[in-house]
């Protein structure tokens, strides 16, 4: 496919005081950061490697869940039982890696597909879950649209639709803790579509500025619902743009979860030393639509997606496990099966929540203490549904 | 009792609130070594140091976006925009982020600040450093507006506001940053959020205002005194929440209003205070409520006079109103 930007037409040499344009200049400065190839061959230095067999074995594990929750859920949605899904399917290790890369005490500011992450850091996948029912089980009360979920417990914040606001906050937690004394280090996710966004120039220009102690994932995953990459940015890569806010960049093979562990570990590491933030570009690929409510065949062709199938991330690391004698055939079905199994009877757990939380939540958490007139509200509410029942059904002219 | 203007006021809130509690931050655009572009944050850079006086690049996105996660990590923000017109790229932050950010968690997350914004005109400041955009925060679930009108209140209400579990929306009235001056006690003390004041009383009309004009309503309320009409005053202070009870109070006893802003009149809040009045004193009204306010035009430079509701516009409505 034609790249939009064609760089090469940009002329060779022009007058004045600029640095020479050399099309190709970024791609070779910012060079493609990977460990394991296809094949699952250990290809880089092995001394970079930041994960012991049974630690890889065990992010494999999410993996496997991650990928048969977004297949269930996506199922779900077409079965009419949820009203929308928005997944990782393709970007696990993107997601998987880099989060597993942070401390304990970090704190984790997700876009929207960073689902894998929040059951890491401890959320039940019955609350996930019922937060896609919106029911009586919803820790967020029904309030928001499925996938968009906050767990506290975890440091893992709530997640909003509109595109980049989180990685300010991510800025402004790690400012925090640094005024506090805390040795936290914020992670926080967007997509390539989110470094057009005015909230990732002012996200990366306050932590420059400040050098504050920040990692920035861009699962640069190629589309932005229906816009290519090519027609997001003119940079030759994402990594590139941190030249400009003065801070390290590093472009990183996204399906390949030690390469993302291994290279979120070291921009950790300098944040957490006081050495500033970090521009992680994961190149990577949303194998599926954008969510349940896309469809890509009206706007991309099949055949862009095949050579991303061969780079699955789970694939990759299952070869690379059974290389190294952690993982056998029987041993992945066992995995799968489990993890079938555990998706099934949560599933169950969670319809069993009655569908809706109760009336009164709508007007709590608006503030601290409801304000009179939300009380006001309230009565007015119950008054209502009191005189009519059918106030509380989608179609009014149901009895 | 030592006499401060508004200006002293809130930088002697600022000052003692960060003495109080090590969490209280100060951002924004100038705010550290020079004090802010009004001197709201003078002094505080000497007394706390660059870590808590911060000088931010200029975004105010940027600048409510960090203090949401400093606001989520446990400190308490004051964040600085440098006027409200400029309040319009942190709408996103403010009304999707900040409002939101307690409900949307299920009440996991708090995201408690004060955002501090001189606002309104009669400065010779055109479009850009006039505006009165307080309507569309009220319009926000999750956000507290107030204004105050005087020294002793803005002391009060931004120690209360700091101290208030929820965001709170602080609209300084800059044409009398200086000019309001009275007694205002030392130490702390509070004004609650959510109560208005009645600050004279009558019998024959109810004017409502806010901030600035008030300072107008007041003196329409004297000159209109001198032609013997006995009007009742009340400072709003507080738009979200809304003293209902003291608005109503006052209106059932005089059957009269007239709500005064300098904001555009189209969904102004004086519609709102119209329509909740109607509904709540409907039998007790003798007059239509009557709106003075600014027109539906973008704020003039040249012209500011005539567009602001200033005390002559709100005498004539007075009188009409009166004599309905």
């Amino acid at each position: 496919m034609r790249r939009e930007h064609e760089v090469g037409a940009v002329p060779r040499r022009q007058r004045g005081n600029h640095r020479e344009w050399e099309p190709g200049r970024f791609v070779k400065e910012f060079p493609l950061y990977r460990l394991v190839a296809e094949d699952g061959e250990l290809v880089g230095p092995p001394d970079e490697v930041t994960l012991s067999d049974a630690e890889v074995l065990k992010l494999y594990e999410l993996m496997v869940l991650n990928r048969a929750l977004d297949e269930r859920m996506i199922t779900l949605q077409r079965q009419g039982r949820i009203g929308f899904y928005i997944g990782s399917i393709g970007e696990e290790a993107s997601i998987l890696g880099s989060a597993a890369a942070m401390d304990e005490q970090d704190w984790i500011f997700p876009c929207y597909r960073e689902h894998g992450a929040a059951l890491m850091r401890g959320m039940p996948l019955v609350t996930f879950l019922c937060e896609l029912f919106g029911n009586a089980g919803d820790a967020m009360k029904g309030r928001q649209m499925p996938c968009h979920e906050a767990w506290r417990p975890g440091r893992f914040t709530s997640i909003s639709s509109p595109i980049s606001t989180q990685i300010s906050h991510a800025v402004g937690a790690a400012w925090a803790a640094r005024l506090k004394g805390d040795p936290m280090v914020a992670i926080t996710y967007f997509g390539e579509g989110g470094t057009s966004a005015h909230d990732f120039h002012t996200g990366l220009n306050f932590a420059a500025v400040r050098k504050l102690p920040v990692v920035f994932i861009c699962r640069n995953n190629g589309w932005a619902i229906s816009v290519p990459r090519e027609r997001q940015t003119g940079s030759e890569t994402i990594a590139q743009k941190a030249i400009a806010y003065g801070m390290r960049g590093e472009r990183v093979d996204g399906n390949d979860l030690l390469a993302v562990h291994a290279a979120t570990r070291r921009a950790r590491a300098r944040a957490a030393a006081g050495e500033g933030p970090t521009l992680i570009e994961c190149v990577t690929y949303r194998v599926e639509g954008h969510s349940t409510s896309d469809d890509p065949r009206a706007y991309r062709p099949a055949e862009l997606v095949e050579p991303w199938k061969q780079k699955d991330p789970l694939l990759r690391m299952r070869r690379f496990l059974a290389r190294r004698g952690a993982l056998d055939d029987a041993a992945d079905e066992r995995i799968r099966a489990g993890v079938r199994e555990e998706l099934q009877r949560v599933l169950k757990e969670a319809e069993a929540f009655a569908p809706k939380p109760p009336l009164e939540s709508l007007f709590e958490d608006v503030y601290a203490e409801p304000t009179p007139l939300l009380r006001e509200q309230l009565a007015e509410l119950e008054a209502a549904v009191a005189a009519d029942p059918r106030v509380a059904n989608p179609r009014h002219s149901d009895a | 009792m030592p006499t401060m203007n508004i200006i002293q006021a809130v930088n002697d809130a600022l000052r003692l609130e960060m003495r109080r509690d090590p969490d209280v931050v100060v951002l924004g655009e100038d705010v550290g070594k020079f004090g802010g572009v009004f001197r709201a944050t003078q002094g505080l850079y000497d007394e706390f140091g660059a870590d808590r006086v911060m000088d931010t690049p200029l975004a105010e996105g940027g600048i409510i976006g960090t203090a949401v996660g400093m606001a989520l990590y446990g400190l308490r923000p004051v964040p600085e925009i440098q006027f409200a017109d400029f309040i319009y790229p942190a709408f996103d932050q403010i009304v999707n982020e900040v409002a939101k950010y307690r409900y949307r968690s299920g009440g996991q997350y708090a995201c408690p600040m004060v955002i501090r914004t001189p606002y309104g005109g009669g400065i010779k400041g055109g479009h850009y450093h006039s505006q009165s955009p307080e309507t569309h925060f009220v319009h926000t679930a999750g956000l507290k507006v107030v204004v105050p009108s005087n020294p002793y209140d803005a002391k009060g209400m931004l120690i209360s506001a700091i101290r208030d579990p929820d965001p709170v929306l602080f609209f300084e009235p800059k044409r009398v940053y200086r000019a309001a001056k009275g007694e205002v006690p030392e130490g702390e003390y509070q004004v609650p959020i959510g109560k208005a004041k009645v600050t004279r009383e009558g019998s024959a009309l109810t004017l409502v205002a806010w901030g600035s004009m008030w300072h107008e309503v007041e003196q329409a309320a004297r000159e209109a005194e001198a032609e013997g009409i006995d009007c009742e005053v009340i400072d709003l202070r507080s738009l979200q929440p809304l003293d209902t009870d003291t608005l109503v109070q006052s209106v059932k006893k005089t059957g009269r209003a007239i709500v005064v802003h300098e904001a555009p009149r189209t969904c102004g809040f004086g519609a709102e205070l119209a329509a909740i009045l109607q509904e709540k004193c409907f039998l007790h009204l003798e007059a239509p409520i009557t709106r003075v306010t600014g027109f539906d035009t973008p704020f003039p430079y040249t012209l500011e006079n005539e567009y602001l509701p200033r005390a002559p516009r709100v005498l004539k409505a007075i009188r009409e109103v009166v004599s309905y």
